[in-house]
């Protein structure tokens, strides 16, 4: 199966029954598997006029109490950054899908990138904090679409799975396991409740979601606004929430984070990757040490928020690290911000594979 | 008997007939003394009262602008979006629970400039929507600036020479993209407006009301309206109902002698997209 149709079945399986996303290279076969298959477990796709549409209805039906999701890539993913910031204020949960291909602009609509890393980041205006995952397999982009579908319900925001066009289009086995196997998270839902109610608790991480039309006449609102959704300018009120939205995710990092580690134990040099290009690097680390080098791979599986304790921790046993990647370094200025040691980026806007021969002729320098 | 109150030694009501419905402690609103958009709300509350659809079940969305902050004042679910986007969030609201009764009640640059394509497309996919489009010709909360409403010849705080683009004919456009229900009032037109709004509330498919309002200090005072009596004054001795109207020629130009030909203009039926929908999920499982 092609990770595109493995990410839509992870979608289904963890529970999403409202898709609206605009046509778009090389993310549409998740949009062309969800036509087919949301009908038959009697949910909705709607194709909209826009990604900008995209994104408005995919929170409009969170509010209905729908798991939601909407894929696309680079064009529309910029389309859609203004309501993210809605999605984030709104605290409405939802997954979004971007499938990075090469840009600027309408760039190289059907080869690989890795170029909106930092849009995902910080792509919205104003202040917020994200998740986003990196599949690098078809098995990934399976499992990491359900582990969205999960932060996004649990953390009441939107989450990402910033695919590229390789792991999306590449053929691979993929297993699905039972239902019973498959961990699926379920939203707090508000409980119909008296005058007090507070939709907006700041003082939880994560408050109960009240539902449109189960009676908690809830005003859901994208100006700053108080525990009650009631819109305020006063400075505390616009500190308090920020504080909330940003704390959410700050104070739970060990439960979000997540990065896999090859042979960093002993290595000198190692190699910082993610998505297709990890697979890259993980050719060239296997390559070195056969080679007899001293080298590791330290894969980000969560980019954002970004796997500080760990980049530390490989940046003060290490001499180096590598951090190829299908962009000019955006990965890479995190990286230079937690670690001491040399940092060499390999930036690699070929709308390919960063060629693994690249990462072994980096690491045999140093 | 209301509950009353002394207050300086006059008696004054502790609660408003409409109370339930409004969230008293927001008030005061942010309107500008002879805003339109006080009658607007009252319609919109005394239509929803009146509905046989149940307070929990009613929804309203807005996008960004003065009309938009309307949502905010009713004891609903209300959703206030972002600039443009309060259609196709609508729509989202309205295809995941098809038994919400969703109200968009925004502006015209809502919902025809920044917004415009999502409001022909929900009008094409016939989602079941009442649109409630409160036209003022002019941005109001940023200061005044023109927009696709803006009557030829209007001063505004960004046409200090006079307005060249030609402006939208609401009914018009909305009618021509197939919306079931088309209806254009003034907010001198209270009972019309009351008993139009109940009439979307029934209307199966989206229901299109536009609401022509005083926007006394920015519009106004710049096009010979020196209040919003004036404006009044002008839909009292202008304003002329049409039902049967030929929709390409009642364009606004807000000068008198010129009319403000109000009326139910469409009033049809076709197959909303949930119900076409629901055939096609029940073809998808069998």
């Amino acid at each position: 199966m092609a990770g595109n149709y493995a990410c839509a079945e992870g979608a289904i399986a963890a529970g999403c029954r409202f898709y609206a996303g605009y046509p778009i290279t090389p993310s549409s076969e998740i949009a062309e598997h969800m036509s087919r298959r949301l009908p038959q477990v009697g949910g909705h796709y709607v194709q909209m006029e826009d990604e900008i549409g995209s994104i408005a209805a995919i929170l409009g039906a969170s509010n209905a109490g729908m798991k939601v999701m909407t894929a696309t890539s680079g064009p529309g993913f910029s389309l859609m950054m203004e309501n993210i910031g809605l999605g984030v204020i709104t605290e409405t949960p939802c997954v979004v899908v971007d499938v990075q291909r090469g840009g600027p602009s309408t760039g190289l609509p059907t080869l690989v990138g890795q170029a909106d890393m930092m849009q995902v980041r910080w792509g919205s205006h104003g202040d917020y904090e994200v998740i986003a995952f990196a599949p690098n397999s078809v098995q990934e982009m399976f499992d990491l679409t359900v582990k969205a579908f999960n932060m996004a319900e649990k953390f009441r925001t939107p989450v990402f799975v910033m695919a590229d066009q390789i792991i999306a289009h590449m053929t691979d086995r993929l297993v699905i396991p039972p239902p019973e196997d498959i961990e699926v998270v379920q939203r707090k839902k508000a409980m119909k409740q008296g005058p007090s109610f507070l939709p907006f608790d700041f003082s939880q991480d994560f408050p109960p979601m009240a539902i449109a039309g189960e009676g908690h006449h809830v005003n859901v609102d994208s100006l700053t606004h108080d525990e009650r959704g009631y819109p305020s300018a006063k400075h505390d009120v616009s500190e308090r929430m920020l504080e909330h939205l940003i704390g959410k995710i700050r104070n739970n990092l060990e439960t979000i984070v997540q990065v896999e580690h090859y042979l960093t134990d002993d290595a000198k040099v190692v190699v910082i990757a993610y998505g297709s290009t990890s697979r890259s690097a993980l050719h060239a680390v296997k390559e070195a040490r056969r080679a007899g080098m001293k080298v590791g791979l330290l894969r980000l599986i969560t980019p954002w928020p970004f796997p500080v304790r760990e980049v530390e921790r490989i940046g003060a046993k290490a001499k180096a690290v590598v951090v190829p990647e299908i962009n000019y370094g955006q990965i890479e200025h995190p990286v230079r911000e937690h670690v001491d040691c040399r940092v060499i980026g390999i930036h690699h806007a070929a709308g390919s594979l960063v060629p693994p021969d690249k990462i072994y002729a980096a690491l045999e320098k140093l | 008997m209301t509950e009353v109150e002394l207050v300086h030694g006059v008696e004054i009501s502790v609660k408003h007939p409409r109370d339930e419905l409004l969230r008293a402690d927001r008030l005061p609103h942010i309107w500008c003394p002879g805003c339109g958009l006080g009658i607007v709300t009252k319609c919109l509350v005394e239509a929803i009262r009146r509905s046989d659809v149940p307070l929990d079940r009613h929804v309203v969305v807005s996008g960004i602008g003065c009309t938009s902050r309307l949502p905010g004042y009713l004891n609903l679910d209300t959703y206030h979006t972002t600039h443009g986007r309060a259609i196709p969030f609508a729509t989202g609201l309205k295809i995941a629970n098809p038994d919400l009764e969703v109200t968009v009640v925004a502006g015209d640059g809502d919902l025809f400039n920044i917004g415009g394509n999502h409001l022909i497309h929900a009008i094409r996919r016939n989602v079941d929507l009442n649109v409630f489009c409160v036209n003022n010709f002019n941005y109001g909360m940023t200061g005044g600036q023109f927009g696709a409403t803006t009557p030829i010849g209007a001063r505004t705080a960004t046409t200090p020479y006079g307005n060249f683009e030609a402006p939208f004919n609401l009914p018009y456009i909305v009618a021509a993209a197939g919306a079931p229900f088309v209806a254009r009032w003034t907010t001198l037109h209270v009972r019309q407006l009351l008993r139009v709004m109940r009439r979307a509330f029934q209307i199966q498919g989206l229901a299109f009301v536009e609401i022509i309002s005083p926007c006394p200090p920015t519009f106004g005072e710049l096009n010979n309206f020196e209040d919003g009596y004036a404006m009044m004054e002008y839909f009292r001795n202008y304003s002329r109902v049409d039902d049967h109207a030929e929709l390409s020629t009642i364009g606004l130009s807000m000068k008198p002698p010129d009319p403000v030909v109000v009326g139910n203009f469409v009033d049809t039926r076709k197959p909303t997209y949930h119900e076409l929908e629901r055939e096609l999920i029940e073809r998808a499982r069998n």
